[in-house]
């Protein structure tokens, strides 16, 4: 493990020597700061029995023309049954509130970022730190950001005093060029690479094996899963932007996926933005994804304590889904407002489904009682997602 | 991955080269010609808010993660 972590360490440190290298023989031009503005959001994801909704408020301002700061307070409010929920315990609430503090320091010509993220939940409890640098160089044609962060978890379980407190360690690299093709073009490449360490699964989600027969067929049985200690990954993504002859722009995402459980996933983005008229923004997507199980995934084991580690959580079964978004917004710009110099006001829905190929809705033989285990009917999801937000340039 | 890695390595490298045995690349789009890569439609996340929590969204329903690109970022066009 220590060797894997040293390998990417010594990997994304060389990318970044020889990135410098290259930005310091450039005649480099002054980068910027963030725009000064804040945002009230409301939130609100519902499907596959679970609401989730919250609101999220983020401000940012500069100042001394050399600083900005940023915060962010986020809470989700969660409530209803998931699947899992219903399998293996009894509809709750819960809260998760989560404050970040981030700020950037522009020297010269470059532009250098440090932040804070707390997350709480009752039973877990997150502590992120980062640091970034980025610099526009080449004309300003390039621009090229370097972060890492650093996070440590604390995992309880409710109702369980006997679980203790477990730990678990995230470390992100990432490396990200934005560059201008043309006088329409714009592209952004972006390498992310994860070590993740510690308790990494859910305490409460459990595997299922065949615990015998009946009538129906094969009787399910479930045991806390056991998940290994280590994941690294690996994620390559490459953008683009066009901006179309009638002003509007469309954009295009592919991303590439694969970590040490033996998950490879992709997917692609399409969205196009029309402005219409003086006020308004109207916007459109489409996304694909797809994804393979985890090799210590399976919906239904032999037997109990058939293998070294054993998982049935969906997010690592083989899926597909998409995504189709739609949004407007509407900008105003007032000319007697004091120091506000813009005000918008977005409203942004996504349809989000699932298709799990080898994640089945057990519930059907452990609570219905209408088919055996294993031949249950695949498990999917739709889910509604809505971001219903206010901003105010300054 | 690793082998994009590497590549990606291998062509900093030698644009590294380039740049200090001499070699000059002249910027091919002027600052006056990018009026339409500084319009607001053509930013990756234009409103940073809303797209990390669609991050979020993802995040917690799919086993990949990584490079979604943060929001904001830019062309340097301001």
């Amino acid at each position: 493990m220590y060797k894997n972590i040293i390998q990417r360490t010594v990997i994304f440190a060389s990318i970044a020597v020889v990135c410098l290298i290259w930005l310091s023989s450039f005649t480099v031009h002054a980068a910027v700061l963030p725009e000064d503005r804040a945002d009230v959001m409301y939130h609100s994801y519902d499907g596959g029995g679970v609401t989730i909704d919250g609101p999220s408020v983020l401000v940012r301002k500069s100042f001394l023309d050399k600083f900005s700061v940023s915060t962010n307070y986020y809470a989700d409010n969660i409530s209803g049954a998931s699947i899992d929920v219903e399998l293996l315990a009894s509809e709750y609430k819960e809260e998760r509130t989560e404050y970040s503090l981030g700020m950037e320091f522009l020297n010269n010509k470059t532009l250098m970022g440090l932040g804070y993220t707390n997350s709480t939940e009752n039973d877990y409890v997150a502590d992120t730190f980062y640091g970034s640098i980025s610099q526009d160089f080449f004309g300003d044609l390039s621009n090229v950001s370097i972060s890492y962060s650093y996070g440590s978890d604390e995992i309880s379980k409710t109702d369980d005093d006997a679980f203790g407190t477990e730990e678990a360690t995230h470390l992100k690299y990432i490396i990200s060029l934005t560059q201008i093709l043309s006088k329409n073009w714009l592209m952004n490449v972006t390498l992310q690479t994860d070590v993740d360490e510690g308790f990494l699964n859910n305490p409460y989600r459990k595997y299922s094996y065949i615990a015998g027969t009946d009538a129906l067929g094969i009787i399910r049985d479930f045991s806390p899963e056991i998940y290994p200690e280590t994941r690294t990954s690996d994620a390559a993504a490459i953008r683009f932007k066009y901006f179309l002859p009638y002003r509007a722009a469309l954009g295009f995402e592919y991303r590439k996926y694969s970590d040490s459980w033996e998950i490879d996933a992709w997917n692609f983005d399409i969205n196009y933005t029309h402005p219409w008229g003086e006020y308004l923004v109207f916007d459109v997507h489409y996304r694909w994804y797809s994804q393979s199980k985890a090799e210590f995934y399976s919906d239904l084991f032999t037997s109990k304590d058939v293998q070294n580690f054993m998982a049935r959580d969906k997010e690592l079964s083989t899926f597909k889904d998409t995504t189709i978004g739609v949004g407007v917004t509407f900008e105003y710009e007032p000319q007697s407002w004091g120091f506000v110099e813009k005000v918008s006001v977005s409203l942004l829905y996504d349809r989000l489904s699932i298709e799990y190929d080898d994640f089945l809705d057990a519930r059907e033989s452990v609570i219905a009682k209408t088919a055996g285990g294993g031949e249950e009917s695949q498990y999917s999801i739709d889910a509604d997602v809505v971001r219903f937000f206010f901003s105010m340039w300054y | 991955m690793k082998r994009l890695s590497v590549g990606l390595l291998i062509s900093l490298f030698f644009l590294s080269l380039m740049s200090v045995s001499g070699c000059s690349i002249k910027p091919w789009v002027k600052p006056y010609e990018r009026t339409n890569l500084a319009d607001p439609i053509m930013r990756f996340g234009r409103d940073p808010v809303a797209e990390t929590y669609m991050h979020h969204v993802y995040q917690a329903r799919e086993g990949a993660k990584g490079s979604e690109g943060g929001a904001g970022g830019g062309c340097g066009c301001n």
